[in-house]
């Protein structure tokens, strides 16, 4: 047995080597993911105000928050975005990708046009769409020069409408992620799916409706889970694209969290709409989480 | 099998009925001019054109002078090309009371962006490495929470981790946000090393121990220089996340350090003075730049990159 381990390394050190390496992951994963998320639970009981105290008041916070008609607006506005923004990337993701996957030329250029907003920051998308949108000199200035004097689209400055302008900008930015998720997909299809269909006389939309769809499960369910805990976080687009306004009309729970946290000082607010930031997610992810580790441990 | 396969499509090619029937595998069209490559095609230019335009309208205004971007419309080329917003933006625009303009968060980003990518990753490749190669007890559980922790909101960690910093006395400084961004950046980039390094075969891994190299030694001489794609694919990932990243430059940096999407967002948003709407482009282009650029010139790199980090592999 000791001959053996000659000329290798010992068990022991092997495993330490290993585990300094990983004290960053370790470090991280308990103190920060853990440990931060912990904390700031607690704390959302307490009445936190400049500092971070521990005197608890039960479910103040929450109920103050859900008192609050800027929080409703705010998560009134996340379910709206939300909603849209998830239908909305699914389609025209899936669409795009579909196009794209027609054995046609230029491909790559196609896809390059498709993605390139993705490298581009929700600050500098703001930035454009708010430009864009302008009512003065955007697309309601150009259409009014041309001679329709009424036309009408000024959705930055209506509260009722704002944040359909900011879903604008921000399908702009993000469906070319799920054309490219979706083309992924789409590739991973086996051939002779596409062949028996043809065989059959199946038209392509049928195919790719009651056959395609059904088999990338998988891949729209990631896509999902992807997209829902970007929306959720939403927060550098509606500051550069409107800061919150016209009036509240536009705030989203990120910036709530923010605004209270950094700014009202008001830490008690803060962490809980953070808290319940979270559960949203939690809702989302924990059974996705379930399901992916679940069955990777069956396997 | 897949001779066969190819045969069929080989077959299917020469036969007159795959010209009817169109599907994504079918063969090429030999009509160039077919209903249905118009309608693809004018579908595709169409989208692709409103994809393209708010970067055209931005360079457009950009070279704009402000009468003309009164008069005009803003997809009009310009009628006078002017330089001059650029150079406002990049060296005399105003935030509160700094007038030097884009310049001095440029050169703030960069000075976040560089060491924040090479920290971040150093990390996480030893991670991957340690969690595809050297697993140990427990290991595991470590990096299902890392992996799931990466869906938590930022807003649920971003006051503990002032805490902390501010504990190190870090908090404001460049090296804070350094630690932030390895930490945030540490689940996607640990989950696309360890993909990776899982993906190297065995039998190179086992002649090495065989041969007295240990953790170090392997990951120097043997991991290290076969993984150089999946550096340059970490690196297009993290360069283009971080110099986006507005959260939590706002937050862990201090008004003199703060990088260029939050200097941007300042010099727009502005209340005081006339909007200077060719300048806010300028501005808007420079702090894009980057990006793009990286975008641009590593192309199907850094689709690699975000479907590796969003599917599984």
């Amino acid at each position: 047995m000791t001959t053996r381990q000659n000329g290798r390394p010992s068990q022991l050190f092997r495993n330490l080597n290993a585990k300094i390496a990983s004290i960053p992951m370790v470090l991280t994963a308990l103190v920060v993911f853990l440990g931060g998320t912990a904390w700031t639970v607690l704390y959302s009981f307490t009445s936190s105000k400049l500092l971070p105290r521990l005197n608890f008041v039960g479910l103040d916070q929450y109920e103050r928050l859900w008192a609050a008609p800027r929080w409703m607006t705010a998560i009134e506005n996340l379910a709206i975005y939300g909603f849209l923004s998830l239908i909305f990337s699914l389609v025209i993701g899936f669409l795009l990708a579909a196009l794209l996957d027609q054995k046609i030329r230029f491909e790559d250029t196609f896809r390059t046009i498709f993605l390139y907003p993705f490298a581009l920051s929700f600050i500098v998308t703001g930035l454009i769409w708010q430009w864009l949108l302008n009512p003065d000199f955007g697309f309601q200035g150009v259409v009014r020069q041309l001679g329709w004097e009424s036309f009408t689209f000024n959705p930055l400055y209506n509260a009722e409408i704002v944040i359909y302008g900011i879903l604008i900008a921000g399908l702009w930015q993000g469906t070319g992620l799920v054309m490219c998720l979706m083309l992924a997909g789409l590739r991973g299809i086996d051939e002779d799916i596409w062949k028996a269909a043809r065989v059959d006389g199946i038209p392509m939309w049928k195919t790719y409706l009651f056959i395609v769809i059904p088999m990338m499960r998988p891949v729209f369910i990631t896509t999902l889970v992807i997209i829902a805990s970007g929306i959720v976080r939403v927060y550098d687009l509606v500051v550069a694209q409107t800061s919150g306004g016209p009036g509240i009309a536009s705030e989203v729970p990120a910036k709530y969290v923010y605004d209270y946290m950094f700014a009202a000082q008001n830490l008690g607010q803060g962490f809980a709409a953070s808290t319940m930031m979270l559960l949203t997610v939690a809702i989302v992810i924990v059974p996705w989480a379930y399901f992916e580790f679940g069955r990777r441990r069956h396997v | 099998m897949s001779d066969h396969a190819a045969l069929n499509v080989a077959a299917a090619g020469f036969d007159a009925i795959a010209e009817e029937v169109s599907g994504p595998r079918g063969a090429k069209p030999r009509r160039v001019l077919s209903r249905r490559n118009i309608f693809l095609y004018g579908t595709l230019i169409l989208i692709a054109v409103y994809y393209l335009l708010p970067l055209y309208v931005m360079f457009v205004t950009s070279l704009k002078g402000m009468p003309e971007i009164r008069l005009g419309n803003i997809f009009a080329p310009p009628v006078e090309i002017t330089f001059e917003p650029w150079v406002k933006a990049w060296a005399t625009a105003c935030t509160g009371l700094n007038c030097d303009g884009l310049s001095r968060g440029f050169w703030n980003s960069v000075r976040i962006t560089v060491p924040s990518v090479i920290v971040s990753i150093i990390i996480a490749s030893v991670n991957g490495y340690a969690l595809a190669n050297w697993r140990f007890k427990g290991a595991d559980i470590f990096f299902i929470i890392l992996i799931v922790g990466a869906f938590i909101p930022y807003q649920v960690m971003i006051y503990p981790i002032v805490i902390i910093l501010r504990e190190m006395g870090l908090y404001g400084s460049l090296w804070g946000l350094v630690i932030v961004h390895s930490i945030f950046g540490m689940p996607i980039l640990t989950l696309l090393f360890r993909n990776y390094f899982a993906s190297v075969p065995e039998e190179l891994f086992k002649a090495a121990r065989v041969d007295g190299a240990g953790f170090w030694a392997i990951y120097f001489k043997i991991m290290l220089p076969m993984a150089l794609p999946i550096f340059v694919v970490a690196i297009i990932l993290q360069v283009t996340g971080i110099w986006n990243d507005f959260l939590f430059g706002v937050i862990y940096t201090k008004p003199d350090t703060y990088p260029m999407t939050v200097q941007l967002n300042n010099i727009v948003n502005s209340v005081q003075g006339v909007k200077e709407y060719n300048v806010n482009m300028a501005a808007t282009i420079l702090t894009g730049l980057v990006p793009l650029i990286v975008y641009f010139a590593s192309g199907r790199l850094f689709v690699r990159g975000i479907a590796a980090g969003a599917v599984k592999g």
